[in-house]
């Protein structure tokens, strides 16, 4: 039993992402366009966070955008919404970018003084993305420390579960289930699923 | 040396994209026979998606115009057939003019009718007033059909859905446009086959397909479409596409 009151996802509001993708699957641009608007912040703002460059992340969001435009007809609304496939696509050109320039703990070493904390100008405004911001945070928290450090160094860092068991000193079984406990303990808090 | 009960608490793992390539490739093959662990890994990946999400920032304008600029030098695929076709899925070609091309069409459309019409005779007694009405507006579809067909501008287009095919045949100086399938893949009840005119990428409704093989008229004028696709729709269709095209062919 769920009692979270479940504040929108990005996608609650705003345009039916399947149907636009519908539509750009028959090369319609103007679709694709609202597409974009929709989706790109999400999508430059969780490439940025993996590879933390901007100029790179500019790149990476670029080739995600065309990649859904290329694959818009394979999308199966059946095996889950729009956001997440994109999202999907973003975090996999990301962390394929991170493990081909360099090891992530080299990269961590060269970042560690800029550490990320978007300027307030740069994060999205409208009050439905603080609301998303202050949602996750608050699940986020609910997490134990092992369980918060495992998905986030895995997702928002793009480290892979080897690099986070070493990084913290676990074994590898532990890292794995914490993972999965992790997403389980999020999944419910965010209201996700079913 | 990897039990499944290891392999199904990689679901977060994967779902993040924090497995190598060998255990990846070992959990995918798991995936495939693990209904309750494909429904985890959907569930994380929408959970991370919105951990994802919550970093949005606003996108600098200049992107947009490289993405916008970006998109007429990418080719789109077509939708994944059934039946596993290559990267490109199936392609639509083009065909020419008459000839015996459109007569071995005719011959497939009246194939086609007299099919359903074959269906039709078997309906019970107590649907036979019914039945009667359906076939009386077959064989005016049919003749319709066969009608277009004797366009002197008429052309036609193919492509393929699964062992399925789909032809469309049109005619600009009638501004009328007809569709054949046959043997498209089966549809459940509450699903219907609908087609459009592609009016520059707004999908405009053209009526739907009454069975997986069968000819029809296109629902209004061809107008300025560049083509026609075909969706998959509720039954009774749909005011808009909700779906991906199964099929789309161009008037070339």
């Amino acid at each position: 039993m769920n009692t979270v009151v479940h504040l929108s996802g990005p996608h609650r509001r705003g345009p039916d992402l399947q149907e636009l993708v519908a539509k750009v699957a028959f090369g319609d641009q103007d679709a694709f366009g609202r597409l974009y608007d929709a989706v790109a912040g999400p999508v430059l703002g969780l490439v940025r966070r993996v590879l933390r460059d901007p100029a790179q992340s500019e790149e990476v969001a670029q080739e995600v955008m065309l990649e859904v435009w290329r694959t818009a007809a394979r999308y199966r609304p059946e095996l889950g919404e729009v956001m997440p496939w994109v999202m999907t696509m973003a975090h996999r050109r990301a962390v394929d970018r991170v493990r081909a320039a360099q090891a992530a703990a080299d990269r961590d070493r060269k970042a560690a003084a800029q550490s990320h904390a978007p300027a307030f100008d740069e994060v999205a405004e409208q009050v439905e993305g603080r609301l998303e911001r202050e949602q996750v945070r608050r699940c986020l928290q609910g997490l134990t420390e092992l369980q918060r450090e495992s998905v986030t160094m895995a997702y928002y860092r793009g480290y892979s579960y080897r690099e986070v068991a070493d990084l913290l000193g676990s074994p590898l079984g532990t890292v794995k289930t914490r993972m999965r406990d992790a997403l389980i303990r999020l999944r419910d808090c965010l209201g996700v699923g079913s | 040396m990897t039990t499944a009960a290891d392999l199904h608490t990689l679901t977060g793992a994967y779902a993040a994209h924090a497995l190598g390539d060998t255990e990846r490739q070992a959990f995918e093959r798991h995936l495939a026979q693990c209904p309750a662990c494909t429904q985890e890994v959907r569930e994380f990946t929408a959970t991370l998606a919105r951990l994802g999400s919550a970093e949005a920032v606003v996108p600098p304008a200049e992107l947009r115009a490289r993405v916008m600029a970006g998109i007429g030098t990418v080719r789109q695929l077509a939708p994944a057939s059934s039946t596993g076709d290559g990267p490109d899925g199936p392609g639509a070609r083009t065909g020419g003019r008459l000839g015996h091309r459109l007569y071995r069409l005719a011959l497939a459309a009246s194939v086609a009718a007299a099919a359903s019409l074959g269906v039709l005779a078997y309906q019970q007694h107590d649907q036979a007033e019914q039945a009667r009405a359906r076939t009386a507006a077959l064989a005016q579809q049919q003749a319709a059909f066969g009608s277009l067909l004797t366009a002197p501008d008429a052309r036609t287009s193919t492509a393929t859905a699964g062992s399925g095919v789909g032809t469309v045949v049109w005619s600009q100086s009638r501004g009328q446009a007809g569709f054949l399938a046959s043997g498209l893949p089966k549809l459940p009840a509450d699903r219907t086959y609908q087609l459009w005119y592609n009016d520059a990428g707004t999908m405009r409704p053209a009526g739907l397909l009454p069975a997986s093989t069968g000819t029809v008229l296109l629902t209004g004028p061809i107008g300025g479409a560049a083509g026609v696709g075909v969706t998959v729709e509720p039954a009774g269709g749909s005011p808009h596409p909700t779906a991906a095209p199964t099929m789309l062919l161009a008037f070339t």
